[in-house]
């Protein structure tokens, strides 16, 4: 295997592919196939395995790869507990999140329909407001802590219809431009938390590959480093 | 009809029966050869007696009332009522005492790839053994144990529960910072402890050492470099790594950032890894103050085997040794000779 020191890396497809697959590149790995075929899973050749970004907790957390590559967003999700240890989510993921890679930099805002802010007149009138998410645990965390009730709908496609259909009055979701919500006369209310690339390992393999994922962590750093600046 | 039985428990049949009787003998043979006698506790006990244990994450999650009103809790580990059965049954015997046990234990978690809210725990107490002395022992049976069994690949990852926070103490992290850190540290969110880091303000040597130092896991030479806010803790990782056989000395990796979320642990904590199994199969540690709270001070420490995750790990090394192969040869000769 080719792949660095013989780690199985899970590597999402979607937004944070392209650049994923970048880094693998510049981590010397031969990634031609991995760009190319795009119905292939597995690349055992170079050790690497592609599935959706919120299958790549469940893959690491079970060893199925030693390390992965997925957003914050999911992480925080699928998350075990909240940051302050509250919130205990009993099928939550016990991974390990080693490194901020810094791409893939997307925004989890709060969201309604421009105007008077609908959720705002919903509070007041009902006492609760409905919200749209496709990260329900996130969106009620947030609600929560702010003291609000809501009424959290989970929906698995295009979030933007819920509120323009009246379903809702305001959406939680990620954006990295905020062109889909200015399309769809959507504003953003509230800031909830910046969202990037994350690398996460499986708890038994960073202690029996220790040396190896602490080789790619400092590749890794090396890279992100020489990124920025 | 199909009645469902409740999430995360599970109906074992003979045949994983069989096998898992299989693993228990052999470790209780085990146990016995060390001198470790076996007892049975009730699975309820009074949440009043168990809650006077820290037990963090491991905290019992079921609870009834009794005919009377008092509440009964389901135990969720062995350790707290075997610290209690020490100080209530043995409050003037002369240490140490060597307790084993099989017991089903009962956890809030997810019931997810084997993780069960019943299960089933195989483990020792050795109580009255200070360290570096019984960790030693403790490791000693515990390797032996799982040689035993015919594990082959597993390793044992051994911290210090106190180093972190004796390294916290020692560089001046303020006391509502500490909590913060030790918590991402739990989850080994390292990404999180860097920011924590940042936003306490802490900069320079002392970031870095904090940052670093619970990365640090490997061989010896782990121990080699440290700093010496860390030396109490490192010292005795080494005291009870000089007392190790060679054979259990080579399964050993040292992990600084090893903490486990279960309060009550003082100072070595180890945890079981097998490359068949990408969770722990099993762990402990030493509670030296944990006997006190019960009203006997006395140094103690014990680990705890995961029979279920162990007979994964067994069947995921997928070897032509120990108990399962010898059992499955007695089955396979059954069948001969029933053919």
């Amino acid at each position: 295997m080719s792949s660095p020191g013989g780690l199985t890396i899970a590597v999402p497809r979607g937004a944070l592919f392209k650049q994923t697959v970048d880094i693998l590149a510049g981590l010397g790995m031969d990634t031609e196939e991995l760009r190319e075929n795009d119905r292939k899973l597995l690349f055992e050749e170079i050790g690497v395995i592609t599935m959706r970004p919120s299958d790549v907790p469940t893959y690491v957390e079970a060893g199925a790869a030693d390390v992965g590559i997925t957003g914050k967003d999911v992480l925080l999700e699928q998350a075990r507990h909240g940051s302050d240890g509250r919130g205990s989510n009993p099928s939550g993921r016990e991974v390990y999140e080693l490194l901020d890679l810094g791409y893939g930099r997307c925004t989890m805002v709060l969201a309604s329909r421009e105007g008077p802010d609908p959720a705002v007149e919903a509070l007041r009138r009902l006492g609760v407001m409905r919200v749209a998410t496709k990260y329900p645990r996130i969106a009620a965390r947030h609600l929560e802590e702010t003291g609000r009730q809501a009424e959290i709908v989970e929906v698995k496609g295009s979030v933007e219809l819920a509120p323009l259909t009246g379903m809702v009055e305001a959406i939680v979701d990620l954006t990295a431009t905020g062109t889909t919500l200015r399309e769809n006369n959507l504003v953003v209310r509230e800031e909830l938390m910046v969202c990037t690339a994350r690398l996460i390992a499986n708890p038994v393999a960073h202690k029996l590959k220790a040396a190896r994922i602490d080789e790619l962590l400092g590749r890794l750093r090396g890279l992100a480093t020489a990124g920025t600046t | 009809m199909i009645y469902p039985i409740p999430s995360g428990t599970r109906d074992v049949l003979p045949q994983e029966t069989g096998e898992v009787r299989a693993i228990t003998d052999t470790l209780r043979a085990a146990f016995d050869r060390h001198h470790y006698g076996e007892i049975y506790t009730p699975a309820l006990e009074y949440e009043s007696v168990l809650a006077r244990a820290d037990m963090a994450e491991a905290q019992p999650a079921y609870r009834v009332f009794d005919e009377s009103g008092a509440v009964l809790a389901l135990r969720s580990d062995m350790t707290v009522p075997i610290a209690r059965v020490v100080a209530t049954r043995y409050p003037t015997v002369e240490p140490p005492l060597r307790f084993c046990y099989f017991a089903h234990c009962y956890r809030g978690v997810r019931p997810q790839r084997g993780q069960l809210r019943e299960l089933l725990q195989a483990g020792i107490e050795l109580i009255g053994s200070p360290a570096p002395g019984g960790t030693a022992e403790a490791l000693t049976v515990l390797c032996r144990s799982l040689d035993a069994v015919g594990l082959k690949d597993y390793r044992v990852g051994m911290g210090d529960a106190s180093l972190f926070p004796a390294l916290m103490a020692s560089l001046g992290v303020r006391e509502p910072v500490r909590h913060g850190l030790l918590e991402s540290l739990v989850r080994r969110d390292f990404v999180e402890l860097g920011q924590r880091l940042h936003e306490a303000g802490l900069e320079g040597e002392a970031a870095e050492l904090l940052f670093d130092v619970p990365q640090r896991r490997g061989g010896p030479e782990v121990l080699a470099d440290t700093p010496e806010q860390a030396d109490g803790a490192v010292m005795g990782l080494r005291d009870v790594h000089r007392l190790l056989e060679p054979d259990v000395a080579a399964r050993v990796i040292f992990d600084l950032g090893l903490i486990r979320n279960i309060g009550y642990y003082t100072g070595a904590v180890f945890e079981v890894y097998d490359p068949a199994l990408g969770a722990p199969i099993g762990g402990g540690g030493r509670y030296d103050e944990l006997l006190g709270r019960f009203g006997r001070s006395l140094p103690a420490v014990g680990f705890a085997l995961d029979v279920d995750q162990l007979h994964q790990a067994l069947a995921g090394e997928e070897r032509g040794t120990g108990v399962l192969a010898d059992l499955r040869s007695v089955a396979q000769s059954a069948g001969e000779q029933v053919a």
